[in-house]
């Protein structure tokens, strides 16, 4: 399977440049060297530097390292949220599901980018901004889905059973529905952090997400566009980057969604 | 007016409301003060009663809401900060641009995608069936931020046939155009593919061939017209993503688009013109996809009946 040996090789590279960042790189991804502007590979500088003379192995390696720590954070809280949100309403049914369907179909009519850049344009830029606005597009989906499993859940007999023996909300949440919906959740989790690490890239790119000095994909790329003409691999490295993640999450994402749910059944239901 | 065009119709009134509250209230929760924003940090503070008072802010929050409801009736969306222009004509003059943009990336999508598609499925595992998936999978985790820059590398370095940046010479849609639609293609190529494949086998088409049609018109006349449905929602959903997109693809070719207008206003914190485009996109967006399920129902009359 050259495959799934090339997609584990790009993620498992792609979390040990993130994690041993430090180790691996001996330049600082922010000092700056004005006499050594856009230059090419090198020994000192083995991906080159940048327009302000910047090592871009080793911005390259800590921006990686921000995407993991912006799509996991997102993610987790996205997870958080929706199912939370998706289970208590398709539980409970009635005025409170009603209201988070309405809410529900406003949001993902919106195209992401929009809502993540509306939030973004209001509550100013920067690493925290911009999980929350990440997040914020990404809780929806994981609420629909985890409110049509809560749906066909709440009347299983374990549920009614627990209920009559007088547990309350929290337990039939924790106990009963959310183990249950956990694994298919996480598919989707899985399924959903390539179009996460996109948004983030994307945004970061336009100016909105992570602000210099601190580096990112999407930055560096922007960076890279103003160059294009003198020193090209300053858009082509980190756009390489995002392409190869992003198809080796995109890739392990459809694996995951294939073996687990192979008709694809119970996420078409909860879109 | 069938049931179901009605039906789609009401619940397309509460979710531009929907967004038009969010809105609201993003725009009212934002840290800093407009007042501030407009006169500077040093304005006398009897002035800044008076801009206060002028722009309607000492009002309760909910009269303040019932005037923006009744502004945006009558199309009055305020003034630009920067600029002093009505916002209503700031947006006339970008929205166009952005429109062509969006219906050339989707005209050359929907031109890739079909016949692409529909080969791979007529000889699964063939030639063409190779080259739509690689063309699929690539271009599916192709960004439009890194696809621009090959653009550009290719045809301003490499072979200076088109022009790079802005709106001003004949050519200059064509890279936007492609930055914008080739990953919408790759998208597309996947559902034609796999809906004419599906339909392919369906008994439909068996009994057509047993009845003595040719298999490419029996393919062409039968089979292909029920694939094509599906790829017609899609197609129509992903008009909302192919707009928005633009607000990447114009900031890479200096496209003067409603994209360049609004990231110029989140820049110069210009709030009135923010408010505005994203309120101009939202309603686009969702006009489309109210459009694209009264078309549904329109060609596949199972929707409307079921």
């Amino acid at each position: 399977m050259p495959r799934r040996v090339l997609v584990l090789l790009i993620l498992g590279l792609w979390l040990l440049s993130s994690l041993a960042a430090p180790l691996l790189v001996a330049h600082s991804y922010a000092s700056l060297d004005l006499r050594a502007r856009l230059q090419g590979p090198s020994p000192e500088h083995p991906l080159g530097t940048d327009d302000l003379g910047r090592d871009v192995l080793a911005r390259l390696c800590y921006g990686g390292r921000v995407s993991l720590g912006v799509v996991t954070a997102s993610l987790f809280l996205a997870l958080c949220l929706g199912s939370l949100v998706g289970l208590a309403s398709g539980y409970l049914a009635g005025w409170c599901d009603r209201g988070t369907v309405l809410l529900t179909d406003v949001l993902l009519a919106m195209p992401g980018i929009l809502l993540a850049i509306t939030i973004l344009a209001y509550v100013g830029r920067g690493l925290v901004p911009l999980i929350l606005a990440l997040s914020c597009t990404a809780w929806v989906g994981y609420a629909r889905l985890a409110r049509s499993m809560a749906l066909s859940l709440r009347q299983r007999e374990y549920v009614q059973a627990s209920l009559a023996s007088g547990a309350g909300l929290p337990r039939l949440l924790f106990r009963h529905l959310l183990p249950n919906c956990a694994g298919l959740l996480a598919v989707q989790a899985a399924a959903g952090a390539a179009s996460v690490l996109l948004a983030e890239a994307g945004l970061s790119f336009l100016g909105l997400g992570i602000q210099p000095p601190m580096p990112s994909w999407g930055e560096m790329l922007s960076t890279g566009c103003d160059y294009l003409l003198e020193a090209p691999h300053l858009a082509l490295i980190p756009g390489a980057a995002v392409f190869l993640v992003v198809w080796a999450l995109n890739t392990l994402g459809e694996e995951m969604a294939a073996s687990f749910d192979p008709k694809g059944k119970a996420i078409a239901l909860a879109l | 007016m069938s049931r179901y065009a009605l039906a789609r119709i009401l619940l397309f009134i509460p979710t531009l409301w929907g967004l038009l509250t969010l809105v609201f209230f993003l725009n009212r929760a934002m840290p800093g003060d407009p007042v501030e924003i407009m006169l500077g940090e040093n304005a006398a503070p009897a002035r800044r009663t008076e801009m206060r008072h002028a722009l309607g802010l000492d009002r309760p929050l909910a009269v303040q809401y019932g005037y923006y409801l009744a502004g945006l009736a009558t199309g009055r969306l305020g003034r630009s900060l920067r600029t002093g222009r009505p916002v209503s004509a700031e947006l006339a003059g970008a929205f166009p641009r952005t429109l062509d943009l969006g219906c050339c990336a989707m005209l050359l999508a929907c031109l890739i995608a079909v016949p692409l598609g529909t080969a791979a499925a007529r000889r699964p595992g063939g030639g063409w069936d190779a080259t739509a998936r690689l063309f699929s999978s690539a271009g599916f985790s192709l960004p439009s931020f890194f696809l621009g820059p090959l653009l550009i590398l290719a045809f301003a370095v490499r072979y200076p046939w088109l022009p790079v940046s802005g709106a001003d010479e004949p050519g200059s849609i064509v890279l936007p155009t492609l930055a914008l639609g080739l990953p919408l293609a790759a998208l597309l190529v996947r559902i034609v593919r796999t809906s004419a494949g599906e339909e392919t086998h369906r008994e439909y088409v068996r009994a057509a061939l047993a009845r003595g049609l040719r298999e490419e018109t029996a393919f062409r006349r039968h089979a292909l017209r029920n694939a094509l449905l599906p790829v017609v929602t899609v197609a129509g959903l992903q008009f909302g993503a192919v707009l928005t997109g633009a607000i990447i693809t114009e900031k890479i070719f200096r496209w003067p688009g409603l994209g360049t207008l609004v990231l110029t206003a989140i820049t110069g914190r210009d709030y009135p013109v923010v408010q505005g485009a994203v309120l101009l996109f939202a309603a686009t967006v969702l006009t489309v996809n109210l459009g694209t399920d009264l078309l549904y129902a329109r060609i596949d009359p199972r929707v409307r009946h079921a």
